[in-house]
């Protein structure tokens, strides 16, 4: 079958040709960068934090009424014992396996970063990094996975003022931030300066993984992480605890009895105090997920309408045509070549219309690019977007297109 | 004529009614799709404070020079030094610097343990330079700051709380074991975006603070911000005083600003302030001082989510291509019917009246899918919460001007979009058509 017949008859029906094409170019160029954008989400949320078993833990924050400062001796001593009998309450829980004194947790969107550099006083620091802060027990707390090094020991341990810049003496770094600082891989036992401070600080182990407190949307900075053993003293109090399997909600209701049996003085909020860490999680991916949600029934209705638009505007070529198609199977054409002519029509416009798609999919793209800060989309993107649109076309044209082809020769012979 | 058109049109939609219901689904999806994300833009991105956006002005000075600041912008808040030093020239007509705090306090009632309240320390000029309504009594003054004074504004929620909703000016509240003496109940108010806190603490859209106290009075009781506090460079700090002196930057500043003068006034009185400073071997390097009004600095911050933006962009896109679907529909539609153009127009009709039965044909289908899309919006926006985080989610309503909105977009669209199909109907010419027939 020769094209050129369809183009001659598609000369006839421009408006409809232009407004099919046209409809096809916008949904790719939609469905391309939605499909992109999900992915991407959907990459986000299903990257691991390197925390093991990490549905088990739940985080505490509370708040001391008239606590005493952090900034005088006595002050600081006091705040510690309170918190040390905190710790141990919630350690001779039933449901709790361990807990820890943190500063943050990843994904809380609450934390403290700053800046590791090789030389002391250094003007810029070489790579910015999550700090964490916490005692012998957060390790194994977090479950993070020890690939080099030893964990910190109870003797490690110091307790400082929050406020206090003091540098630690020793960390353990997670393994992004041992590769970007000493390639060769040999970072435990070396010296690193935290904030462009003139005292060392030793690296004694290295952590496969530890994904970021704050959101850093997307930058090397989510895994380059420090934990530091320096239980902080405030005000307010941070607790990461790890319940005995299956025991979350056993342990998470049995936290605010205890500690209010303990000290009353103190402000644990209904909402905020104690938080699963699934929960954390989902608050801080509720953007993306919901992202993902969105774009994929935006892409369902649009798929539907387009190729409801595509059966719609071809049922009424095929009615308007019934004449000519009943002169051309009079003539000796078979049932199969209107079948064919009418689905090599549609991949004709539907052709054109992909090739358009294609250059507004790039250029939203680009576009998103400089506005929204969003990654440049890979081609296989738009390959799959075109083979999508294509397909739909010819699954949509396929109805109309066997009606045409039952048409009757002898329609041929009767008046419209 | 119109009544008899309309008629028509809902004649002829009854005729076909899978195309008829596929124009309506496309037009409902897209103008509901448009509508639910708007709903959302609208809320987040609105201003504040319309009547005095153009004369709140928040100060930024380069504390941290070209190797530590924000890619050559300076940080987004002041350190102690700077702040007390702006404060204290008092070059604007009105002036405040403020921070977040969380205090506990004693509800009463049948509650024993403390909850945690919300609250900012402002300077008395607060009240007055941000439009707070007052319920009872008033914010406090300039003698009051001075003075270092222990007293305190409720909120309505918060008075409502504490003592039910009374008069309770002059009576005394105890925040974190000490004792304020309230001087004032403002009104319900709550700007959203909360433009002059964006510094941590509370997000921009969250519920109303809780209470105000003086600024001077916080700083005597050392209490600490419960927003950001962000530092640069060797710390060397270990205590308050010491922080205090440091380079870390916590406190919000507003000064308001009624004229084009004032404003290139107090500019060049920043850049004054930074050379001084310069001079003085505080800062190395040259001015760089910024005077963002309330819109600019919103948008300086990216208040607005940029899901909220792509959202409504992809929704514009969607119901974009719901249009080009509906004119492919709208002229398949109507071309089915050259027949009866074609007779019409042999009885006298003119190019003009086809126009218009057609236009009204297609109003009616608009009107059909805005109803439709109506009943859509309203489900989407009850499920706003899947993609926005709740205290946004919330902000997201279905009000009369939504209503209103949501059908004329539909009708206009959808008449929009006839023009072409109706146009070519009203060119089908009369003789052609009697003599195929």
């Amino acid at each position: 079958m020769t094209v050129h017949p369809i183009i001659a008859a598609l000369h006839k029906h421009k408006a409809g040709v232009v407004l099919i094409a046209l409809q096809i170019a916008l949904t790719l160029a939609i469905i391309c960068n939605a499909i992109f954008i999900i992915g991407q989400r959907i990459e986000r949320v299903s990257q691991p934090t390197g925390m093991h078993e990490e549905n088990d833990l739940f985080l505490i924050t509370q708040q001391w009424v008239s606590a005493p400062s952090a900034d005088d001796p006595g002050g600081l001593e006091k705040l510690d014992s309170m918190q040390q009998t905190d710790l141990a309450t919630l350690r001779n829980l039933p449901d709790v396996a361990s807990a820890a004194p943190i500063r943050s947790l990843p994904l809380l969107r609450s934390g403290s970063v700053g800046g590791i550099g090789l030389k002391p006083l250094q003007q810029k620091d070489t790579i910015d990094a999550n700090y964490y802060y916490g005692d012998e027990q957060a390790l194994s707390t977090l479950g993070l996975k020890l690939v080099a090094g030893r964990a910190f020991t109870a003797a490690d341990v110091q307790h400082k003022p929050m406020r206090d810049q003091g540098e630690p003496v020793l960390a353990i770094v997670t393994k992004p931030v041992a590769d970007k600082l000493f390639p060769q891989g040999d970072a435990v036992g070396k010296v690193i300066y935290l904030d462009s401070s003139g005292t060392p600080t030793t690296v004694v182990g290295v952590v496969a993984r530890l994904q970021s407190a704050v959101d850093t949307a997307g930058s090397s900075l989510t895994w380059y992480s420090a934990l530091f053993p320096v239980r902080q003293d405030a005000n307010f109090s941070r607790t990461v605890v790890r319940a005995k399997p299956g025991r979350l909600e056993a342990a998470m209701r049995a936290v605010r009895p205890a500690l209010y049996a303990v000290n009353p003085m103190r402000v644990i909020d209904d909402e905020q105090g104690v938080r699963s860490f699934v929960d954390i999680r989902a608050d801080a991916y509720r953007a993306d997920l919901g992202m993902a949600i969105l774009m994929s029934v935006v892409c369902l209705i649009l798929l539907s309408i387009t190729a409801a638009g595509i059966v719609g505007l071809t049922s009424f070529w095929v009615g308007q045509r019934q004449r000519q198609i009943g002169v051309r199977r009079a003539l000796g054409a078979r049932k199969i070549d209107i079948l064919h002519y009418f689905q090599l029509e549609n991949l004709l416009i539907a052709g054109i219309g992909a090739v358009i798609g294609i250059l507004l999919a790039i250029g939203l793209n680009l576009w998103l690019i400089t506005h929204f800060e969003m990654d440049r989309m890979p081609v296989i993107y738009v390959l799959v977007g075109v083979l999508a649109v294509l397909a739909l076309g010819q699954a949509a044209v396929f109805v109309p297109a066997r009606r045409a082809s039952n048409v009757p020769p002898v329609v041929a012979t009767r008046a419209v | 004529m119109f009544g008899y058109y309309l008629e028509l049109g809902l004649r002829s939609l009854r005729r076909n009614p899978a195309l008829t219901a596929l124009m309506v689904m496309a037009i409902g999806f897209g103008v509901a799709a448009s509508m639910i994300t708007w709903s959302v833009f609208r809320a987040v991105s609105g201003n504040p404070i319309p009547d005095k956006s153009a004369q709140l002005f928040t100060p930024q000075v380069d504390s941290w020079g070209p190797q530590q600041n924000l890619k050559g912008e300076p940080p987004e808040a002041l350190n102690y030094v700077d702040a007390m030093a702006l404060m204290r020239t008092h070059e604007a007509k009105r002036q405040t610097l403020l921070y977040p705090v969380q205090l506990s306090v004693l509800p009463g009632g049948d509650r024993s343990l403390p909850i945690a309240a919300n609250g900012y320390a402002v300077y008395g000029d607060f009240f007055p330079m941000f439009e707070v309504p007052f319920l009872y009594g008033s914010g406090w003054n300039t003698a009051d700051d001075q003075g270092r004074e222990a007293v305190v504004v409720l909120s309505a929620e918060f008075n409502q709380k504490l003592f039910d909703g009374a008069n309770s000016v002059g009576r005394e509240v105890t925040l974190e074991g000490h004792d304020y003496r309230v001087v004032g109940v403002t009104g319900h108010w709550n700007p959203r975006p909360r433009f002059f806190a964006l510094f941590g603490g509370s997000g921009p859209f969250s519920d109303p603070t809780d209470f105000y106290l003086p600024f001077t009075r916080a700083l005597d009781l050392q209490i600490d911000t419960a927003g950001n506090n962000s530092c640069r460079g060797s710390l060397t700090f270990t205590n308050r005083n010491d922080w205090l002196q440091s380079n870390c930057v916590w406190v919000s500043p507003w000064v308001e600003l009624d004229s084009a003068a004032e404003v290139a006034r107090y500019r060049s009185f920043l850049e004054a302030y930074a050379a001084d400073q310069q001079r003085a071997g505080r800062f190395a390097w040259a001015p760089n001082v910024r005077l963002r009004d309330v819109m600019q600095w919103l948008d300086y911050e990216h208040v607005v989510p940029s899901e909220s933006s792509i959202a409504l962009l992809v929704s514009l896109g969607f119901f974009a291509i719901c249009l080009v679907n509906t004119i492919g529909l709208l002229l398949a539609k109507f071309l089915r019917r050259a027949n009866e153009i074609g007779v019409r127009r042999a009885l006298g009709a003119s190019r003009r009246e086809i126009y218009t039965q057609y236009l009204i044909e297609a109003a009616t289908v608009g009107l059909a899918g805005g109803v439709l899309g109506l009943l859509f919006t309203a489900l989407g926006v009850s499920g706003v919460g899947l993609l926005f985080p709740p205290e946004i989610a919330r902000l997201a309503h279905l009000d009369l001007s939504l209503v209103g909105l949501t059908l004329v977009v539909a009708i206009l669209a959808t008449v929009a979009a006839a023009f072409y199909p109706a146009w070519r109907a009203a060119k089908v010419q009369p003789a052609w058509q009697l003599k195929s027939n």
